[in-house]
């Protein structure tokens, strides 16, 4: 009888073992790119490594766009993982050199993959690029690499950046956050940035965005509930509610104010006036 | 005179057609053999005193082989059949279509039944009421009850419209046809009708098609009112099968698509409506020991209603809104006789489906098609339950009736459900109601005198519009409506009276009734919301007015001046106001109407004249402007002739014999109504 049941048990524990090995070995997550499901954009070879830049975008947009990172070593082929990144893009113009709004590059969840983003003000061409600079260290070493890229309008032509001068003669940038719109109440948020020089953009804090949606193309009608933007510290972000009561072409005119609530830019839309000066596009 | 003078109009071309029409029609003869016995208009002959507010409109009897005789113009559409009963009225739209208004009120709160099914409209904006979706060739009559008289067939505020089809009846006349056409000259309508029954003891099938197209009509004095064409036709089978002396079962089958309708008072027009409408029923004389009239129906009906504006030349937008309405329904009900009470006992319950579009096409061909959903697919459940007891008194009789239901709201529609959430951000996906209903009417007798009282409570679930609709578009009072999923139910405390003093010779009755309707449920403006459609003046919320008063009073006269001659005149007085002293929209002005008949074996004839007053009491809030004062004649004649064996019956008439241009307190958009119009029928019987 004992037997029997130490015979079954044995035959139990290896039975579980065997499904458990079964079920780690199928998927090999260990080799699977955990950025999949992203585009990726560049690789930059320097320093006999390569760095890949991968995006939810298929191009660099103007705009706000957020980037992953990894750093591959092309000798082992392994992914470099606890690296501290820096982002610096650089857009060559005839006349000047300039850089955009940027955030710092953190890791993620997982070591090998880093993530910020960065606000493109306007599209490359012919004569005038962007470089996307990286200073990237892990073990003590410092490296950089460089690469230009193409920042290319979004393919849809909507606007989702707006670069600005306020009443208050300082320049701003203002980017819409990437959104999903649906006819509901939507989740809506930009971010404000202001430039002190051509390098340094921070962002701008305790500001109001307010927002308007019209379609021009049924009667410039509006949209009820809607939430203004307003600046939440924690994500850095100005956030409010859009309600879109139908499909179609949407056009959010802006207006921003400071904190002492002066209209930098921007004006309300009347019977006369059918569209603000500072305004997003959406189209669904 | 000049009747056949006018220039903008077919209809010299069409008068030479009816001549046509009628040629080949005698042609046509063949056999006769049935007799024309005359209708017999009084259908309530019980023993006991019948609790007497519903009124029947016949529209055809089926032991007649001619049908649709009795009326003043046999052929005329549904439509016109409700419009010459004493109770009803209609809203129209256009030449199709209209809408019944019973008590001053309208669709949301009167039920609309065919044999006890509940339908529901496929548009938003009311373009299909259930009427819309049968035809006098296959109605025997129209049951019409009074505010909460008509809590049998569902929860109601204005009472019931029955739709009764015609159905054979196990008597052993084999086969019987009869083919009808009729012409109209003021807008060229055309009309085809024919009928096959079989019947024998254990078996009948009846078969009814009809078929109309009219072109625009002209209003009085000539103006042609452009998209005023519609063009239909509508199909039905019934059978039944007796499966012992005690037992049958009925079924019943209509198909009906109306195309290529314009509405003249919309904007927009309808390319299609359709509606598979079918059901099944088992009938058993005793049930229960001493049940009877045991009847058990099951039923579905699917409407489809397509709904553009590709005909109109000059659109700010173009756009289509197709709308869709499935129900599914039972009815269980029985009758128990008990000494002095009569109980009838029904269990009933539906569920509908209600989905619209609106789709918009925006001028610049880059951009995307704007699309909402108008009814959020509103997913209705109600079940219930209804009793009667009608209680023999002396010299008298009572009525106690209630009924008690349980209705839910799904909004099944994610997409649609979102969209509403805009406005109601704390609205739920599903919800439930209670709906009440308890009635007591008294009828007694005092030698010629009639005497009839009564005292009501009921109340009614909002529509899917009223609940649920986003940004309906309403051209009557150029506002764009919005739902309120969290509205209340609309509740009235109804009284009603009516003398009566009947003789062989004289009738005389004087009736009203009262409505005092708490949370009245009616669209206010709400001065924040943004115009959706294109020239819109503001936005509308459906809301709960604190209560809203109505009365209607009505003088009913009928004098047998001899054995061929009767005159009957009718003269009405309707108010509607708020808690305001506002009035409520489409609410009749005084309205007379006075007819003189003439009925002989062979010929039958009337001349009538109705109008109303100005429309003094009107409210520019919804829409309304004062409608001047109007009396319209008509007249008509039929006969009927043997020919060799075969029965024809013609009828031939004239409406709005002065062509006069008019519109009433129910014209959408005052559109004008039809002017001079002469039509004719021709039936023919085939045994
Ligand atoms: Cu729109
Ligand atoms: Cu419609």
């Amino acid at each position: 009888m004992k037997t029997i049941q130490s015979i079954f048990l044995a035959l139990l524990v290896s039975f579980i073992f065997f499904s458990c090995d079964n079920d780690s070995d199928d998927p090999i997550i260990i080799d699977e790119n955990p950025l999949a499901e992203f585009n990726l954009l560049t690789n930059i070879k320097a320093n006999d490594h390569t760095i890949e830049v991968y995006s939810e975008q298929e191009q660099y947009t103007i705009g706000y766009n957020e980037f992953f990172f990894r750093i591959k070593d092309n000798v082992t082929g392994s992914y470099i993982a606890d690296a501290t990144i820096s982002m610096n893009p650089i857009m060559h113009m005839t006349s000047m050199m300039h850089s955009c709004p940027k955030s710092e590059i953190t890791k993620t969840t997982d070591a090998t993959v880093y993530k910020g983003f960065s606000v493109f003000q306007m599209p490359g061409n012919t004569d005038e690029y962007w470089d996307l600079n990286l200073e990237y260290s892990f073990n003590g070493q410092t490296f950089d690499a460089s690469e230009r890229i193409e920042v290319k309008s979004p393919t849809d032509d909507k606007k989702r950046v707006n670069v600005f001068t306020g009443t208050d003669e300082a320049r701003y940038v203002l980017a819409m956050m990437p959104m999903e719109p649906k006819v509901a109440i939507n989740d809506f948020s930009a971010m404000l940035f202001k430039m002190e020089n051509m390098m340094t953009f921070p962002a701008v804090e305790g500001y109001t965005v307010s927002i308007d949606p019209r379609m021009p193309g049924m009667g410039n009608h509006s949209s009820p509930n809607n939430e203004d933007l307003t600046f939440d510290a924690s994500s850095n972000m100005y956030n409010g509610k859009l309600s879109l009561t139908m499909t179609g072409y949407w056009k959010i005119n802006l207006k921003v104010m400071n904190t002492s609530g002066d209209v930098l830019k921007g004006e309300d839309i009347t019977d006369e006036n059918e569209s603000s000066s500072l305004f997003f596009e959406m189209e669904f | 005179m000049k009747i056949f003078d006018k220039t903008c109009t077919p209809s010299n071309r069409w008068s030479l057609h009816i001549l046509c029409y009628l040629t080949v029609m005698v042609f046509f003869a063949h056999q006769w053999n049935g007799s024309a016995q005359e209708l017999k208009v009084d259908v309530t002959t019980d023993s006991i005193l019948p609790i007497n507010l519903q009124e029947v409109i016949l529209i055809s009897n089926y032991k007649k082989a001619l049908e649709h005789q009795l009326h003043q113009k046999p052929l005329a559409t549904l439509g016109t059949y409700l419009e010459a009963s004493k109770k009803v009225n209609m809203i129209k739209r256009g030449a199709y279509a209209w809408e019944p208004v019973l008590n001053d009120m309208s669709t949301e709160r009167l039920s609309v039944t065919i044999d006890g099914m509940r339908i529901f409209g496929a548009c938003t904006d009311r373009m299909d009421p259930i009427t819309s979706y049968v035809d006098v060739s296959n109605l025997s009559d129209i049951h019409v009850a009074s505010g909460q008289q008509g809590a049998q067939h569902g929860a109601v505020i204005g009472g019931a419209i029955d739709l009764r089809l015609e159905k054979g009846n196990f008597k052993p006349e084999d086969w019987v046809g009869s083919v009808e056409t009729g012409f109209e000259s003021n807008n060229a309508a055309r009309i085809v009708g024919a009928e096959l029954n079989y019947s024998n003891n254990a078996f009948y099938v009846d078969t009814d098609i009809i078929y109309r197209k009219a072109e625009n009509y002209v209003a009085g004095g000539g103006e042609e009112v452009n998209f005023s064409q519609f063009e239909k036709y509508n199909l039905s089978l019934n059978g039944g099968y007796k499966l012992n002396d005690d037992q049958k079962l009925v079924a019943s089958f209509i198909y009906d698509e109306a195309r290529d309708v314009g509405y003249p008072a919309l904007p927009m027009d309808v390319s299609l409506a359709r509606a598979f409408i079918g059901s099944v029923s088992f009938v058993q004389t005793k049930f229960l020991g001493s049940f009877t009239n045991w009847e058990t129906k099951l039923y579905a009906n699917t409407i489809t209603h397509i709904m553009d504006d590709s005909q109109r030349p000059d659109v700010p937008i173009r756009m289509d809104m197709p709308g869709w309405s499935d129900t599914y329904g039972y009815f269980s009900q029985a009758k128990l006789s008990l000494d002095k009470h009569q109980f009838l006992i029904k269990f009933d319950g539906f569920y509908n489906r209600s989905l619209a579009e609106m789709t918009m096409f925006p001028n610049d061909p880059n951009e995307r098609d704007m699309f909402m959903l108008t009814w959020p697919d509103v997913r209705t459940l109600n079940n219930g339950v209804y009793g009667e007891d009608v209680i023999k008194l002396k010299e008298a009789s009572l009525k106690i009736s209630g009924r008690l239901a349980w209705q839910s709201f799904n909004v099944a529609d994610e997409f649609g459900l979102n969209s509403l959430k805009i406005f109601y951000p704390e609205m739920e996906q599903r919800q439930n109601r209670l709906l009440k209903s308890v009635a007591a009417q008294y009828h007694t007798k005092l030698n010629l005198l009639h005497f009839t009282t009564g005292l009501s409570y009921g109340d009614r679930a909002p529509t899917v519009s009223e609940g649920f609709g986003f940004y309906l578009f309403n051209s009557f009072d150029n506002h764009d409506y919005i739902g309120d999923p969290d509205i209340e139910n609309e509740r009235a405390i109804e009284v009603n009276a009516e003398t009566k003093i009947k003789t062989e010779k004289l009738e005389v009755g004087l009736s009203g009734n009262f409505f005092h309707t708490m949370d009245y449920i009616i669209g206010e403006i709400n001065p924040d919301l943004s115009v959706m459609t294109i020239g819109a003046e503001g936005v509308k919320v459906y809301q709960n007015l604190e209560y809203a008063n109505l009365y209607n009073i009505t003088l009913d006269t009928k004098f047998k001046v001899d054995e061929q001659w009767t005159w009957s005149g009718q003269l009405s007085y309707h108010r509607g106001r708020d808690q305001d002293g506002r009035n409520l929209p489409f609410i009749s002005p005084l309205a007379y109407r006075s007819t003189l008949q003439y009925n002989s074996k062979k010929f039958t004839g009337s001349i009538t004249m109705n109008g109303a007053a100005d429309q003094v009491n009107f409210n520019p809030e919804f829409g309304e402007d004062r409608t001047d004062a109007f009396t319209v004649f008509s007249a008509a004649f039929g006969t009927s002739f043997n020919l060799n064996k075969g029965g024809i019956y013609v009828k031939a008439g004239v409406e709005n014999l002065f062509d006069t241009f008019y519109s009433t307190y129910t014209d959408w958009n005052n559109i004008p109504r039809m002017g001079r119009n002469i039509f004719m029928t021709v039936s023919y019987a085939i045994n």
